[in-house]
């Protein structure tokens, strides 16, 4: 049985260690500070970075975050501190149905809505789309998180004189904040690597941009442009890349263990 | 036990859950700056009886009363009465020590007070020194005023709670069984305090424990099955109940 577990063990956490090896093998090679830096060189040019994508994955990202991230919090606050009520129930039921919708339909949505309106591709578009694949998660997490909190602190904020709503934002919501940062940054390092949404929103640029309603580089636009181009000098930007993807990604994810441990840890 | 104007009193009070009626027409008066106690078996009304005197009762989903419940002869149930601004002129302890976990020492002291926007921070870092101070854990905690509270023992944490709901100077503090979940030594210091502490409030307090009753109050209600069954003065209910069910219950028959 120890043994099987053990197998079970390894195979769940042999892909992560084969992505970054061979991640590293093949993209490690062409990264430099100028990758960094630069913008893509023309075809037939060495050297040449992502920066732009760079830019482009945090601004859009963050766009998303700041609105995906307090909507997904009230809604989870909501669903979990009005438990019983029927709009809670509904709201459950959504996003549940939302965190199982393929994130290429939400980016036609946003294509629909956003692009389709304003009849050009958008930054903002792409944030749109990834807000959308975010509240959920976001949620989902809080409600989690925010059932964990035990009634008798409710109790006591209440029989303290605590109105209602004080309760739940002071106390409730309090106690459950460093797992509901932790979810929220792990929410946005997911989103930071999706591709299909931004394909037909943000569209990708060759250029640097900081007008969100122009089309805009991301990170996953640019490794699927290279990684389906025709040069071999493309292909190995993309491998490299990735690593640069993957890096951001798991940046994002270690910030939301230190900032839980560090800046808001006193309850766990 | 007749001294005066009750400080707070009950008529013909019930306390249903949907259609269960858990306390049946509870009349009761409690006076100023004394103690009294609540004692009875497991499941007989009296946390639900205490949970009406400061509204915490209705906070349940399908909870609600009948009857009415005075605090210096103002009906707390009035429509036009705030539970939120009732709860700040009557305090209450839980069974289980719930110090917020995110808050310092001070912080958890100062939750009530904050409430009130008017007081400047100098005047809340006082009621906080004179809050832990009637609740003897000032000189415990003197030098980590700014530590969590998590980090305090079962028995200092309770007397933080006790700190924190003396804070706002309440008229009456609620104690539902403040000393369940506490070692033989913090249940000592608990029963102290409150013995002090009456001289300022008025306590009830809700006990399982017989002999905390006849220690810390002055007065004891004994409910059975949702109905008072007696009260009295503390000392003439331990050494001569006027109720066979009483007897039977403090002698240690049933319950």
């Amino acid at each position: 049985m120890v043994t099987l577990m053990g197998v079970a063990v390894v195979l769940a956490v042999l892909p992560l260690f084969l992505i970054l090896g061979s991640l590293i093998l093949k993209g490690a090679s062409s990264l430099s500070l100028g990758f960094f830096l630069n913008r893509p060189a023309p075809v037939g040019e060495t050297g040449g970075g992502v920066a732009h994508a760079i830019t482009g994955t945090l601004m859009i990202v963050g766009v998303a975050a700041l609105a995906g991230v307090p909507i997904g919090i009230a809604g989870g606050l909501y669903a979990s501190e009005y438990r019983g009520t029927r709009l809670a129930w509904i709201t459950r039921f959504v996003a549940d149905v939302l965190n199982g919708t393929p994130s290429i339909v939400v980016g036609l949505l946003a294509w629909t809505w956003v692009v389709a309106t304003q009849r050009h591709f958008s930054a903002l578009a792409g944030s749109f789309a990834l807000a959308f694949l975010m509240i959920p998660m976001v949620m989902r997490t809080t409600e989690e998180l925010v059932r964990l909190v035990p009634d008798s602190l409710r109790e006591a904020a209440l029989a303290l004189g605590y109105s209602r709503w004080r309760t739940t934002l002071v106390v409730v919501l309090r106690t459950a904040l460093p797992g509901i940062v932790t979810g929220s940054l792990l929410a946005v390092a997911r989103v930071s690597g999706e591709t299909a949404p931004l394909l037909f929103t943000a569209l990708g640029s060759e250029y640097f941009s900081f007008d969100l309603e122009r089309p805009m580089a991301a990170l996953p636009l640019v490794v699927y442009k290279y990684a389906t181009g025709p040069y071999p000098e493309w292909h190995k930007l993309a491998w490299t890349a990735s690593l640069v993807l993957i890096m951001v990604v798991f940046a994002l994810s270690i910030a939301a263990r230190v900032v839980t441990r560090q800046r808001l840890g006193r309850n766990d | 036990m007749t001294d005066g104007a009750p400080r707070i009193r009950t008529e013909r009070l019930s306390a249903m859950y949907g259609d269960f009626a858990a306390v049946r027409e509870v009349s009761l008066a409690f006076a100023p700056n004394r103690v009294h106690a609540l004692i009875g078996p497991s499941g007989c009304g009296k946390s639900t009886f205490l949970r009406t005197l400061n509204r915490m009762h209705e906070t349940i989903p399908g909870a609600w009363i009948e009857g009415r419940v005075l605090l210096d002869e103002g009906d707390v149930y009035a429509s036009g009465v705030s539970p939120v601004r009732l709860r700040r002129r009557v305090g209450m302890v839980f069974q289980k020590p719930t110090p917020f976990p995110f808050m310092s020492i001070a912080d958890n002291v100062a939750a009530g007070l904050v409430l009130d926007r008017s007081l400047s921070k100098a005047r809340v870092a006082e009621v906080v020194e004179s809050s832990l101070r009637r609740a003897a854990l000032w000189d415990e905690v003197k030098d980590r005023l700014n530590a969590s509270a998590m980090g305090l023992s079962g028995g200092q944490q309770q007397r933080l709670c006790l700190a924190r709901s003396i804070a706002p100077e309440p008229e009456v503090i609620l104690l539902d069984e403040p000393t369940a979940s506490l070692d033989p030594m913090g249940t000592q210091k608990i029963e102290e305090l409150v013995f002090d502490l009456k001289r300022e409030f008025t306590i009830v307090i809700v006990t399982h424990n017989m002999q905390q009753a006849a220690r810390v109050s002055d007065t004891t209600s004994f409910f059975y099955m949702g109905s008072m069954v007696e009260h009295g003065a503390t000392k003439q209910m331990f050494t001569a109940p006027r109720e066979e069910r009483t007897e039977a219950y403090i002698t240690g028959r049933f319950g």
